[in-house]
């Protein structure tokens, strides 16, 4: 699978720090912010659907991939614009928050990889058909 | 915390993930060299666990210990788990995952610093 085991390491990991993250704001001090906290929560989920889906190769798989990216595109896109214009100003920060700022602008760059990643799939002929070599390996 | 063995640590990750990310780039596969390199890592993290835990024990641990403990976890598990995965994964991509790895590495470390010293920011 090339490309896409980078792709589902780096989204796994993202899954685990987001969820863990979001876990521990809002058991610890949800009412500092709590429109933060639950956004924080969202995208970790979003995150996680990602990972399973990515890793996954069948039709729907990709369809729940695309989907998953997609709205981490526009959220990444949504909260990092309206924080960075400074329209809306939330307690505490979240994950997307100035478009990923806080982790090295990683969430801007992983849906764009992913939608990238799905179009290359996609237009690739149906896999599972013989085509399963070890190109590229060793 | 402990600057001494925390700057290492840093310093090792950096210097792996630039190693690995040109035998990616090469695309050769020294797949002894990638153990070698994250078990030393894996070693100075283990120091830097020890160390930290001692200082806990000691009463001079950092005021959110809860955090600072589970990052110190994940720290932990972070490398055997994407070695793991960059060696089931044979391909040059499989290499990419270490680079990211060691990076994420680094990274944690100065997170687990600011935890320890109470900076305020994204935790």
């Amino acid at each position: 699978m090339g490309a896409g085991r980078l792709l589902v390491a780096v989204y796994a990991l993202f899954g685990v720090a987001a969820t863990s993250r979001a876990v521990y704001q809002i058991v610890t001090r949800f009412d500092v912010a709590p429109v933060a906290y639950v956004l924080s929560a969202c995208a970790a989920v979003v995150y996680v659907v990602a990972t399973v889906a990515l890793a996954k190769r069948s039709r729907a798989a990709r369809w729940v991939a695309s989907a998953a990216v997609t709205i981490e595109l526009v959220g990444v896109l949504v909260i990092g614009t309206i924080t960075a214009t400074g329209a809306v100003n939330f307690p505490d920060d979240t994950v997307w928050s100035m478009y990923g700022r806080g982790y090295l602008f990683i969430p801007l760059v992983l849906p764009i990889a992913g939608l990238l990643w799905l179009r290359h799939i996609s237009a690739s002929p149906a896999r599972g058909s013989g085509r399963d070599s070890s190109a590229g390996r060793g | 915390m402990v600057d001494v063995v925390s700057y290492p640590i840093v310093a090792a990750s950096l210097v792996f993930a630039a190693w690995a990310l040109v035998m990616l780039v090469a695309d050769r596969n020294p797949r002894e060299w990638f153990v070698i390199g994250a078990g030393v890592i894996e070693v100075l993290l283990l120091v830097q666990a020890i160390v930290a835990v001692i200082i806990m024990i000691a009463g001079d641990g950092p005021a959110d210990m809860a955090l600072f403990i589970s990052y110190l976890i994940f720290t932990l598990l972070l490398m055997p788990a994407t070695l793991l995965w960059a060696l089931v994964e044979k391909s040059r991509w499989g290499t990419g995952v270490l680079v990211f790895a060691a990076l994420v590495v680094a990274a944690l470390v100065v997170r687990l610093q600011d935890i320890w010293e109470g900076v305020p920011s994204v935790v």
